[in-house]
């Protein structure tokens, strides 16, 4: 069977300042309908790229997609127009927004933030419904995240909420149109251990439910290991290994990936900072 | 509630605020030299005519007193007679204070309306020409003094073009008395009287122009800051990635959170144009309150300085109070915190 979503040989630049870097240098991976993917790397190894370049969010310029594909359902992303492009953005795949206290506009309650979300999903996928029935379907929405009161959440502005809710929020936003695939970036760093926790159990049982596909981007092997079955590292633009979850941790192969397993801190078993690779 | 607490503990404040300013006019228009009642009279009046004045006015009391005369007529709302029109300084000030609000609202109303929108093109269009352009115009517009402003418009669209009158707030020639509000732009479509209204909007534009053109470039400049810094906010990025559409995010997602610096500088502007329009307004023969209070000043007639300055004091308040207030309606962090 096809992936969903296929990336193949993608490589950007970057150009600021007049100088060019390259970024991602041939990166392929594959999300087939129904996994969850986990994209595991440090800060600067591209992976957010990679992430903005599917969601067609890279700013082009400074970005520059030099080569490659992007396949979503049978379709490569970058032939596409960008009216074609914009009408997959929380239809065919959402995007969970990693900090929760900066990706909610402050000035508009959750309602009318997602109520608009929902009527702009809506009239690219050719429906339409009354604000009534958009309301409702927030409310509906709001209680999946498990919010115990949507009526009162959705009448609330970002800034009366908790850093949990706010993330549910986030999560409900993306979930409004029942797209098949799910970016997560990183959700629930910005907020504490325990919170986080619950975020992602949360994420994986709606993922699970629903049958999603879920592409987790992270730089937290704890993260990888709850959450995906299959996994790519990345390390300076390029995919250095890819493997089962189980596999990856049990018989790392890459140095770096062993060094990346070796600087988790672990309770037991003395101290391990791990080493720095270059 | 917390931001109720707010606004009352604002309005304290000002009652405060209100009687330190008294205070110090009061005394500062009885320090400097100069005989009010020497000045009314003229040079060749006698010592025993002056005196006989200066008793009159109360100007032989001691200090104190004075002042406890004035606020005892302050609370009667009397704020005593004048010595430059020998009216009352009440119906002076009901009168020129009409002239000056609509010619400042007109002023503000122009600003934003041009300011803000070219703030908007300008952080939209963000180091390409319309940016470029807009920059130029608002560095330009802001420095330019009303004054000069005023005598170039007068002199271009008034004499050369013969598009618009150069003075006052009617022609003389036309018969009508702004009852209601004293806001002929007002009084005239309640009387339904339309071409008084055209003549008092064309008397308003060239003047309103002179005094906007600083404001709204400032206006645009703060627009254009304040749009570029939540441009790179998260919560944009992330209804980009919602799919809302791009005119939505500007005028929408972007406008109101970027909006507050604008609002708040647009009061105080407001305000303190009330006071400080007098150049323009004596420029244009407008009949305003500002010119009238440097008028008075010169003639140290000391109630309607004191008057004057109450009222734009009073004003000053009540608008940044309302600025206050719009602010909560415009950010929800300021009324749930009671702070931003």
């Amino acid at each position: 069977m096809s992936a969903l979503l296929s990336v193949r040989d993608l490589s950007v630049d970057f150009t600021t300042y007049g100088q060019t870097h390259q970024v991602l240098h041939s990166v392929s991976l594959d999300v087939p309908a129904h996994a969850q993917i986990a994209l595991v790397g440090e800060s600067g190894s591209g992976k957010t790229v990679t992430m903005k370049a599917i969601m067609g969010l890279l700013r082009q310029p400074p970005a520059h997609i030099r080569s490659g594909q992007i396949i979503y359902d049978g379709r490569d992303l970058l032939t596409l127009a960008d009216s074609e492009r914009v009408a997959l953005r929380g239809t065919a795949m959402s995007m969970v927004f990693q900090d929760p206290m900066s990706s909610l506009n402050p000035v508009f309650t959750i309602a009318d933030q997602m109520s608009t979300i929902l009527k702009y999903a809506d009239r690219r996928l050719g429906r339409s419904r009354s604000a009534r029935d958009r309301m409702v379907r927030v409310h509906e929405v709001l209680s999946q995240v498990r919010m115990r009161d949507p009526e009162r959440v959705s009448a609330s502005y970002p800034i009366m909420l908790s850093g949990g809710m706010r993330q549910r929020v986030l999560i409900a936003m993306a979930l409004l149109s029942e797209p098949a695939l799910l970016i997560a970036d990183e959700p629930g760093t910005a907020l504490d251990v325990t919170t986080q926790a619950q975020i992602l159990r949360l994420l994986k049982d709606l993922v699970t439910q629903r049958g999603l596909a879920l592409l987790m981007i992270t730089h937290n092997l704890g993260v990888v290991r709850e959450t995906s079955s299959y996994v790519y590292v990345m390390n300076r633009g390029r995919v250095v290994e890819q493997a089962e979850t189980a596999t990856l941790f049990s018989s790392p192969q890459s140095d770096y990936t062993k060094s990346l397993i070796a600087a988790v801190p672990r309770l037991t078993g003395g101290t391990h900072y791990g080493t720095v690779m270059p | 509630m917390e931001f109720l607490s707010f606004l009352v503990k604002r309005v304290l404040w000002s009652v405060l605020v209100l009687v330190g300013l008294s205070m110090v006019i009061f005394v500062i228009a009885r320090v400097v030299p100069g005989d009010p009642a020497r000045m009314a009279l003229g040079p060749r009046a006698s010592p025993e005519q002056v005196a006989t004045m200066q008793a009159e006015l109360g100007l032989d009391r001691p200090l104190l007193q004075q002042y406890a005369l004035f606020i005892e007529g302050l609370t009667r709302g009397d704020l005593g007679k004048s010595l430059l029109t020998e009216r009352p300084v009440n119906d002076d000030i009901r009168e020129t204070f009409a002239a000056t609000f609509e010619l400042v609202l007109c002023t503000m109303i122009l600003a934003m309306g041009f300011g803000v929108p070219l703030g908007m093109i300008a952080a939209y269009w963000k180091d390409k020409w319309p940016d470029t352009a807009v920059r130029f115009f608002a560095i330009f517009a802001a420095v330019t003094p009303s004054f000069f402003l005023a005598l170039l418009l007068q002199i271009l669209a008034g004499y050369v073009l013969h598009l618009l009158p150069t003075t006052g707030r009617l022609p003389n020639a036309l018969e009508f008395e702004a009852s209601w509000t004293g806001l002929l732009l007002i009084d005239s479509l309640l009387a339904g009287r339309l071409d008084v209204f055209g003549e008092a909007l064309r008397h308003l534009l060239l003047p309103s122009l002179s005094l906007a053109a600083a404001t709204m470039g400032q206006m645009a400049r703060l627009t254009r800051a304040s749009m570029i810094d939540v441009s790179r906010q998260d919560y944009i990025e992330a209804a980009r990635a919602f799919g809302i559409p791009e005119w939505l995010r500007v005028t929408k997602y972007m406008l109101r959170p970027s909006f507050v610096p604008p609002l708040t500088i647009m009061g105080l502007e407001f305000a303190s144009l009330i006071g400080g329009a007098f150049v323009v307004e004596m420029v244009f023969a407008w009949p305003g309150m500002a010119a009238y209070g440097i008028r008075t000043i010169l003639q140290k007639d000391l109630n309607a300085v004191m008057g004057v300055v109450m009222v734009s004091g009073v004003f000053f308040v009540l608008v940044n109070l309302t600025i206050d207030v719009l602010v909560g309606f415009v950010d929800p962090r300021v009324r749930i915190r009671g702070r931003r």
